[in-house]
């Protein structure tokens, strides 16, 4: 008899953030909140969380190639490890934190759930939450590669530490965020305090969860548009692209790269064209994800990655009311960009 | 290097599932060891369940937490947990604490030595206690992945990323590295000391020649290998992580290079657990169905042990005079089988 508890995976959340941006706040949030959840924390800097939980344990960051002789195929060995040793104690907790160094790179932590079968069998990656510093994330993001990379990264940015700058230097931080990474949700707080639903249980690696792929700073709604409104109309005027009064970075070395169609895509093309992509141009490009319409195919089909992993499934019939267009996105470093674009071109069913 | 291709075939099966006695030890399993015909279940957290000849069982604390790793040299079983303890049970049921890590970090790994000495690793410190003597440590470069003491003389083997390394806990020199890329997790020499084996992180295994550090590579699993034995008399190394046991041939000097491993007992779910008769060209082979086979070396005909239809099997022992089959699966369906 399989139990419920063996069908169902564990949510595994990944906390990053450069150094002193408020990673132990956040994460002391969590735990001593009361959510009637208990949760297994994986930490590197042990000793910093003032709570009492014989569920945290501490993590050396392991970082092992894989043996493709590839550099950025890599795998955190002490999480597969840790994931092992925490499922013997199934039942005793409902979610995992995985806290990383200020100076780790999120995508051995991610891929890890792409290409351990153990882990894979019984935990799900659910997001990478990233904690910046308002007041320093700027100049990081000149000096430190590894704070660029953790923005770019994130499926939820928690911009703290907003009592601490100006509205003008905190539109300045959130463009330089959004010039990296525009689909990150982003919660500028003061102490971490975010509604803990805002970074916990997002499903963001989820691929029936994949609804929509939009830059988040064109929904509106968003109930922290409005700290953009108060300066529009007389803030950069020269500078600006969007109405919402949002400074338009280009960021040097990181982008995003967004393709769309609303012609469907041959199958036949795309998919030999995407595993090509991935494997010339993976060490490249950090996240991946797409919904595709496909020619003869009346599902949508959803695929996410980290550099050269992929995974993707047919989700769900399209709806009558939904136009079936295709969107691609992609965050990464030096990205070639007319390259990616001509030969998603080429995959648009003739 | 060797590697193989699996074409699965069926075979008719007699069975004794009905000769089976079942065990309730009502919480997940994770390994079974016998003290003499006492089989001992540990689970996978906290206790350890004795269940005598006659039937008796009788339940024993261990650890405040996940119990991760345990051996036995058939006298008495050591055990490490997720709260920094090594454990050592006895045949009496009684419960013996070895060591507490100070940190209280987990203790990954344990290995015996046919002498009395134990071993066990937290961490990338790999432990040594032999009797009158004191306690050593050696830390290799990167986590330790697990611990095997040779068969003769006072040597541990190390696995680690990128290789293992042979250390000698009672000479001055440096110890000795085995490189091969990769993680490395599970480690095991051959009885005859000649070979030392790996399963690695990815689906394959690795051995070295110790004489001349010559590599053998092992290959073509679509899983991990998490369960190897050797099979009596240490002809063949009998693994986990295919849809048959693969039984990698060691008799020759060579070991198993330039030749094809024997692929037995093939069934539609995948291996999870094998353990060698100690004395006959037996093997037992528990699978991620719950199905439990007993296999001949010789000609691989099966019998039955254990139906499918349950979580996979994840401890598989027999006792060392092969007169008893003991098993569990993940969550605790346990069952002894008396030949
Ligand atoms: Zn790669």
């Amino acid at each position: 008899m399989t139990t419920a508890a063996a069908l169902s995976k564990i949510p595994v959340t990944v906390l990053t953030g450069y150094l002193g941006a408020g990673k132990t706040t956040l994460l002391n949030r969590i735990l001593s909140e009361n959510h009637g959840k208990k949760y297994a924390v994986i930490v590197n800097e042990f000793g910093e969380i003032g709570i009492d939980n014989d569920l945290i344990i501490g993590a050396d960051e392991e970082v092992f190639e894989m043996n493709n002789g590839c550099v950025c195929c890599t795998v955190r060995g002490d999480l597969v490890r840790i994931l092992g040793g925490l499922m013997k104690r199934k039942g005793k907790f409902d979610a995992i934190i995985v806290e990383t160094t200020g100076l780790a790179d999120p995508a051995p932590v991610a891929q890890t759930f792409f290409v351990d079968e153990d882990v894979m069998a019984s935990a799900r990656l659910d997001a990478v939450v990233t904690v910046a510093d308002a007041k320093w994330l700027s100049e990081r993001l000149k000096d430190a590669p590894e704070a660029k990379n953790q923005i770019a990264f994130a499926d939820v940015i928690v911009l703290n530490k907003t009592d601490l700058v100006s509205k003008a230097e905190l539109l300045e931080v959130e463009a330089r965020i959004r010039a990296i990474n525009p689909y990150a949700k982003l919660h500028p707080t003061e102490r971490c305090k975010v509604a803990l639903a805002d970074v916990l249980e997002r499903g963001a690696f989820d691929l029936d969860r994949i609804l929509e792929i939009e830059p988040e700073f064109l929904e509106a709604g968003d109930d922290h548009d409005h700290h953009h409104d108060h300066d529009h109309g007389h803030h950069h005027h020269d500078h600006d692209h969007h109405s919402h009064g949002l400074k338009h970075y280009h960021d040097e070395d990181m982008q995003s790269l967004s393709l769309k169609s609303d012609k469907p895509l041959d199958p036949a093309k795309f998919m030999p064209w995407l595993q090509q992509l991935v494997q010339t141009e993976g060490g490249k490009i950090l996240r991946s994800k797409g919904i595709l319409a496909f020619t003869g195919d009346e599902d949508r089909y959803v695929f996410q990655g980290v550099h050269m992993m992929l995974e993707g499934d047919h989700q769900r019939p399209w709806k009558n009311d939904e136009p079936r267009e295709s969107r691609v996105v992609f965050i990464g470093r030096e990205l070639p960009e007319q390259a990616i674009r001509d030969g998603f071109a080429k995959c648009i069913a003739q | 290097m060797s590697g193989f291709d699996i074409s699965g075939e069926a075979a008719s099966i007699v069975s004794v599932t009905d000769r089976v006695r079942e065990v309730a030890v009502g919480t997940p399993v994770g390994a079974v060891h016998f003290l003499g015909d006492t089989a001992v279940f540990i689970g996978a957290e906290e206790n350890a369940t004795f269940v005598k000849p006659d039937g008796e069982t009788s339940t024993v604390a261990l650890h405040g937490g996940a119990i991760l790793s345990s051996v036995t040299d058939g006298k008495r079983i050591v055990t490490g947990g997720d709260d920094g303890k090594v454990m050592q049970l006895d045949a009496g049921a009684k419960a013996e604490l070895i060591a507490t890590e100070a940190k209280r970090r987990w203790i990954d790994n344990v290995a015996l030595h046919p002498d009395g000495a134990v071993a066990w690793s937290s961490g990338k410190i790999a432990y040594v206690r032999a009797p009158k003597a004191e306690e050593k440590f050696f830390e290799v470069p990167s986590t330790v992945g697990g611990l095997a003491f040779a068969p003769k003389g006072m040597r541990l083997a190390i696995a680690h990323y990128n290789g293992a390394t042979l250390w000698f806990p009672n000479m001055a020199a440096n110890a000795e590295m085995l490189e091969w890329a990769g993680s490395h997790l599970g480690v095991m020499f051959s009885p005859d000391n000649r070979f030392l084996v790996t399963s690695m992180h990815e689906p394959a295994l690795h051995g070295w020649r110790l004489a001349d550090s010559r590599h053998m590579r092992m290959t073509g699993y679509p899983g991990r290998v998490r369960s190897m034995a050797w099979t009596a008399g240490g002809k063949g190394l009998a693994t986990s992580g295919a849809d048959t046991v693969i039984i990698w041939p060691f008799a020759s000097k060579d070991g198993p290079m330039g030749k094809q491993p024997a692929m037995l007992a093939p069934l539609q779910a995948r291996v999870s657990m094998v353990a060698s008769h100690p004395k006959q060209d037996i093997l037992a082979a528990g699978y991620s169905d719950g199905t439990v086979l007993m296999v001949r070396l010789t000609d691989g005909a099966e019998i039955l042990v254990r139906r499918n239809g349950t979580p996979p099997v994840a401890a598989l022992a027999w006792n060392a005079q092969g007169t008893l089959l003991a098993f569990a699966d993940e969550d605790g369906a346990a069952g002894i089988l008396p030949l």
